[in-house]
């Protein structure tokens, strides 16, 4: 009897929390502004990208893009956190509603667009996958990577390009896959692979991580296009236009040659441009559901993409990555951005 | 209570008053309300996946996986489905778990009787080795053999070698493959009517001892038939079994069995921490058989093996049998730890690559659970069968 009862009462119980537990649908903007902070995904360590530093601040490229999301909605770029995810747990995190923005070097594909109830914003760095190898190796080409082992990150489009690589050029190869890029590094110094493959950009970041960064090279040849990008939750359409426009305006600003620097001079401008940009003419700001003046701080905060781009990953930088397909269309590059009107 | 109130009806107490009716009403209403929960559960579920637009279904499993992984005990290439990857992934979770538990067994059955042995030095070697091991955690011992072993040995090139058949680097333990020829088929018949011939030999010889107490050295018979005849067969079949020999080609050893590093790193750390687990509860075992069946052996004139093997063992095992099941379960588990160095497993494979690159979260989860449930189930069986048959007879 007492246990019968006792089932009883469990049942009730779990009857109570899962009739409890409706949430009420508040929309992504709504629940950060609640919260007062934008929660963003970034990668467990990735120089350039997203990486804490001795303190405790995370900087980087996708930082710096999470950063001007929070500049834009509360006119602070500091109102954000971040979760370091791993490769594997990124989808599930953004999904299940555990951060806001997915912005940890992910690479825009049809199944990641169309499949998982994501939407990727844009492009805020233009990759492509390459191969990382020891130089007594004497190689100077992928071509000749014929039987050799190969450190590699899971859940990632790169073991697909792999893959697909070498079957195409009818090639073998063992892949040895790790959760972390870290491991990945630690697999290829200690000589478990050959090769580390990866985006060329991650492949920069990580050689600056290894013992010796003179000891290995950047094979040439770059085997997939690698777009990466913001992802946001499929279904909230203005979350999504936010998070798509604070990057439009950071090329935009670029283009206009607004900076950091110069840019509470620029307020006085005459420019129509660079007016509708920060806010002194237009309402844009309304249009998305920010404030007017969310372009200025922006830029002031944050800046356009050319400083994000110098400061993180640029030449000078232990990356030292020449702008290439990430320069502005008008300097030869593919970044290129819908005007702001 | 119902004695002390004159009963009013011959009927009984009436129906709510009935502890059985009562009983079995709450067990259908907590039935029900169990059901109800898993069917709010999933429905939910499905519901709020399809307004995110999140794709469901298990179709995923025939699309082409397009990744490689290191070790297959079927064939597999990327051309392959998801759903292949499920099973290369489980059968390594497969291999791991088996080759563990052969290990951890021998070993942890050693270090219980060791631990228990007159010899002062045996004695506190095996304690020290059960506390230490037993002590630390599994995940970092996987680390301690893969990153502080296994890695340190030398590259492919430098190859530690045996004879020029066996190699060993940190890319993992070459061995040469055996490769049937023509009259492998006759070979493997001849082997397996040696392995008859033992198991005919053994029930004869304790047949005869029974009958007339003789005793027959079935041990040493035994393996010199298992080790003669294969041995004549070989010879006698034409040799025919060719050994395809790894060899330096390019950047790694080709050809051959391989033993990757991650395999090994799992399967030692796996084996040791268990069997640390299994000795104690060997020792414990062999304590709970009472003193006197020790000295009624001994006066009986049995040595110290013989006691141990036939009096103290199958007593003890009585006591073992159920914790030891739980340690078998507990290994089987702590193979998922594999996917923290890399060793192909179902959690790796199935649950890190084929989740992500599919996206399909709920199904591939739920398959992986349902999985380790399935094989935690079954050993479980196995444990129980065989406890029954050495469990005390109720005669």
């Amino acid at each position: 009897m007492i246990k019968t009862r006792w089932i009883a009462v469990g049942a009730a119980l779990v009857i109570g929390a899962i009739t409890s537990a409706s949430a009420t649908a508040a929309t992504t903007l709504e629940n950060i502004k609640k919260k007062g902070h934008v929660q963003c995904g970034v990668t467990t360590g990735l120089p350039g990208f997203s990486q804490p530093d001795e303190k405790g601040n995370w900087t980087g490229l996708d930082v710096d893009t999470c950063r001007a999301v929070a500049a834009a909605v509360f006119g602070d770029a500091k109102a954000v956190e971040f979760t370091p995810l791993t490769a594997k747990e990124r989808f599930t995190a953004l999904q299940s509603g555990e951060i806001d923005v997915l912005s940890r070097n992910t690479t825009w594909t049809l199944t990641r667009d169309a499949s998982l109830g994501l939407n990727f914003t844009g492009v805020n760095y233009y990759d492509g996958q390459g191969f990382l190898v020891s130089k007594e190796l004497g190689v100077s080409d992928a071509k000749d990577l014929d039987g050799a082992t190969v450190c590699i990150q899971s859940g990632t489009t790169t073991e697909l390009n792999l893959a697909d690589y070498f079957r195409a050029k009818g090639m073998e190869f063992t892949p040895i896959v790790f959760d972390t890029s870290e491991q990945t590094v630690q697999g290829f110094s200690s000589g478990r692979c050959d090769v580390l493959t990866s985006d060329r950009s991650q492949l920069a970041a990580l050689r600056s991580k290894l013992p010796d960064p003179n000891s290995a090279v950047i094979l040439p040849n770059i085997i997939s296009k690698e777009p990466l990008g913001p992802v946001v939750r499929q279904g909230d359409d203005e979350w999504f236009n936010i998070v798509k426009w604070v990057l439009f305006v950071q090329i935009n600003a670029e283009e206009l040659g607004v900076t950091s620097a110069n840019v509470d001079d620029m307020k006085k401008s005459d420019n129509p441009s660079v007016k509708r940009l920060l806010g002194t003419d237009g309402d844009m700001g309304a249009k998305l559901g920010l404030a007017a003046d969310f372009g200025y701080h922006i830029i002031k905060q944050v800046g356009n993409y050319g400083e994000m781009y110098d400061r993180n990953v640029g030449p000078g930088t232990p990356l030292d990555l020449e702008r290439g397909l990430n320069a502005l269309w008008s300097d030869g590059g593919i970044m290129y951005a819908p005007p702001v009107r | 209570m119902n004695s002390q109130q004159p009963v009013s009806k011959p009927s009984g107490p009436k129906p709510w008053y009935d502890p059985r009716v009562r009983a079995l009403v709450f067990q259908a209403l907590a039935l029900a309300a169990v059901f109800w929960a898993g069917w709010v559960l999933i429905d939910n579920t499905l519901a709020n996946m399809e307004s995110r637009g999140i794709s469901t279904g298990f179709g995923f499993l025939d699309q082409s996986a397009g990744f490689g992984i290191i070790m297959h005990l079927i064939p597999y290439d990327a051309t392959m489905s998801y759903g292949r990857t499920f099973w290369v992934g489980l059968l390594n979770t497969l291999l791991v778990s088996f080759l563990g538990i052969v290990a951890a067994t021998i070993l942890g059955f050693l270090l219980g009787v060791a631990r228990l042995s007159s010899n002062w030095l045996v004695a506190r070697l095996a304690l020290v080795y059960i506390e230490v091991i037993r002590n630390i955690p599994l995940l970092l011992q996987i680390f301690f053999w893969y990153f502080a072993v296994l890695r340190n040995l030398p590259a492919p090139r430098q190859s530690l070698e045996l004879a020029g058949l066996a190699f060993l680097n940190n890319r993992g333990l070459y061995l040469p493959d055996p490769v049937a020829q023509e009259g492998a088929g006759a070979l493997f018949a001849i082997c397996l009517l040696a392995v008859v011939a033992v198991v005919v030999l053994r029930i004869w010889a304790k047949r005869r001892q029974r009958a007339t107490g003789r005793i027959f050295p079935t041990f040493r018979v035994g393996l010199a038939i298992l080790v003669l005849v294969p041995a004549l067969g070989y010879l006698a079949t034409g040799a025919p079994i060719a050994w395809d020999v790894p060899e330096l080609r390019g950047f790694n050893y080709r050809g051959g069995l391989t033993l990757i590093p991650e395999l090994a790193a799992l399967w030692v750390a796996l084996s040791l921490y268990t069997a640390a687990f299994i000795a104690e509860i060997v020792r414990s075992g062999i304590l709970s058989v009472s003193k006197g069946q020790t000295e009624a052996s001994k006066a009986l004139g049995l040595p110290n093996g013989l006691t141990l093997r036939l009096v103290v063992i199958p007593q003890a095992m009585r006591v073992i049998i159920p914790p030891l099941t739980s340690q078998y379960l507990n290994l089987t588990k702590n193979s998922s730890l594999a996917t923290a160095i890399g060793y192909p497993d179902l959690v790796a494979v199935f649950m890190g690559t084929t989740l992500n690159q599919t996206g399909q979260a709920v199904e591939v989860v739920a398959m992986t659970m349902a999985v380790y449930l399935s094989i935690s189930l079954f050993i479980s069986l196995l444990m129980n069968l065989y406890n029954r048959a050495v469990a005390i007879k109720e005669r």
